[in-house]
């Protein structure tokens, strides 16, 4: 028994020790004083601030649109639905900077719905907004599939009894749905907001690289990158924190909040 | 007893065989600025045809990330920087040898089409609505500042500030600022002028000789390699005419000697 499960621990290790490698390596070859003075580097503190306002906004936009969408999604079957469900798993697969000029063929000057925008003499590449809408655009669908699976996992015989209650299924969504699917959609929500924050190629593509109004973190380092390594090395390591503090929060309140209910 | 006999003797000649190929026909693996793609490998053809049996190995990446994989120890054995700055340090780290200019290349202003009527030269560049540069950090944009510096003497001295005030984004190379002066998204941005062939649907406009800043692109042989000779042999024909007449195909500017 206890060898089995030393067994099955070692084998986990080899990937935990892969994976740690790297991001220890990323630490463990700066001193402090190559720390001190990457953050001093001007690059640093609007690519920080841009980067947590521009996420946090691609969030709220995620989590207000995909919940309805992945409740739906987890009520419906046929071959229609499970096209539109694997439609929207599309920006996954497709490589960021791909996505770029996707969104820029969209919503460019010279894009699909760009030439209607531009006629409102208003033109969205190159904005902070356009940051955000790639950031959307390549996070919303890790967010769908995860919370889509969290609903699946409701008992439907709740919703059956909810509903003949005579709960309307507005009620029954805010009520029972969202509560019993709470830690899954939190765990989405997680997922989401990491790959906004690491969002690098469809950034670039699409709202180009300006400090302060464009540059996230992901194109601070890649742009202290070509100048300095160090820079980039602290810069990275800023974001590593930053991601690390705010995954490991969200674990601690979603077990906290099971261990609640 | 003698069937092992046999299979040593098999792995023995299968080592000689690996090690011998490894002199006989070698390969070449030459780590090359983006922008010498065409041109370098198109003389590839003709290197490969003047040596038989030898192969060569293209890395074309940007001159920053050449410089960081080399720096960590990728192998290579010739190495075509776009700029001295990434050359220089590598010498001085040792890693590659006494580096040679080999061609020029000179960055240009490029126009959208819808912005060809507004921006005619240089000094309109303010009138623009919306300008695409290099970053800083890269060569491309540390030239077009320095352009910009130059300028101040024949359009004023807040030419560069005038400018900047119309930069809606810095990009990390030079094709990220061609693909958005190409799309219409930015109306003017600055380039080499080898980046342009074949761009049609843009306007090439030349940058004054007395403000321009010309790009010199070094080549070198990295330190230990395997086959110094084939090394050299690239050298002398990416310098000799045939190699000069492509790159001045490619767009790049010929050096004199």
């Amino acid at each position: 028994m206890t060898a089995q499960r030393v067994a099955l621990a070692l084998i986990g290790a080899l990937l935990v020790l892969f994976l740690a490698l790297p991001i220890v390596s990323l630490f463990a070859s700066a001193t402090a004083t190559d720390v001190a003075s990457g953050l001093r580097h001007p690059l640093v503190w609007p690519a920080l601030r841009l980067s947590l306002t521009t996420t946090l906004i691609t969030l709220a936009i995620v989590v207000t649109l995909g919940t309805p969408l992945s409740w739906t999604l987890s009520r419906r079957q046929g071959r229609f639905w499970q096209a539109l469900e694997s439609a929207i798993q599309l920006p996954v697969v497709i490589p960021p900077a791909v996505a770029g000029v996707a969104l820029l063929l969209a919503f460019g000057k010279r894009g699909l719905l760009g030439a209607v925008l531009g006629g409102a003499g208003w033109s969205v590449t190159f904005t902070t907004t356009a940051v955000v809408m790639a950031e959307v655009f390549v996070s919303a669908p890790f967010f769908v599939q995860a919370a889509t699976s969290a609903f699946r996992r409701i008992d439907p015989q709740l919703v059956l009894v909810s509903r003949t209650f005579g709960a309307s299924p507005l009620r029954v969504f805010f009520r029972v749905a969202v509560p019993l699917a709470a830690p899954g959609l939190g765990a989405a929500a997680a997922m989401a907001w990491a790959r906004a924050l690491g969002e690098f190629g469809a950034t670039l593509m699409f709202a180009g690289n300006l400090p302060g109004t464009t540059q996230t973190l992901p194109l601070a380092i890649y742009t202290a990158l070509e100048a300095d390594l160090r820079a980039a090395q602290a810069i990275s390591m800023a974001l590593v924190v930053v991601a690390f503090s705010l995954l490991w929060f969200v674990r601690v309140t979603l077990k906290s909040s099971l261990e609640v209910s | 007893m003698n069937a092992c006999c046999r299979l040593w003797a098999l792995v023995a000649l299968l080592i000689a065989v690996g090690c011998s190929r490894d002199k006989a026909d070698g390969r070449l693996v030459i780590f090359a600025a983006s922008s010498l793609r065409e041109a370098f490998t198109a003389l590839g053809t003709d290197f490969e045809r003047a040596h038989p049996g030898v192969r060569l190995v293209f890395n074309f990446a940007g001159t920053g990330e050449l410089h960081t994989q080399l720096t960590h120890g990728a192998t290579a054995d010739v190495f075509a920087s776009a700029d001295q700055r990434h050359m220089d340090e590598l010498v001085r780290a040792g890693r590659v040898g006494a580096p040679v200019v080999f061609a020029r290349n000179e960055p240009v202003l490029v126009v959208s089409q819808d912005a060809a009527g507004t921006i005619r030269g240089l000094g309109d560049l303010p009138h623009a609505s919306r300008i695409v540069v290099g970053a800083p950090e890269v060569p491309i944009g540390r030239y077009t500042l320095q352009i910009l510096d130059r300028a101040a003497s024949h359009h004023g001295g807040d030419f560069r500030a005038r400018v900047e005030a119309k930069i809606v984004s810095r990009e990390l190379n030079v094709r990220q600022v061609l693909t958005k002066v190409r799309l219409g998204e930015a109306q003017a941005g600055v380039v080499y002028r080898s980046d342009t062939l074949g761009a049609s649907d843009l306007r090439v406009l030349e940058i004054p000789a007395a403000i321009n800043v010309v790009a010199e692109y070094p080549l070198a042989t990295v330190t230990g390699t395997p086959h110094p000779g084939l090394a050299h042999d690239w050298t002398l024909l990416v310098l000799s005419e045939a190699g000069q007449r492509g790159l001045a195909r490619a767009g790049f500017s010929v050096v004199q000697r």
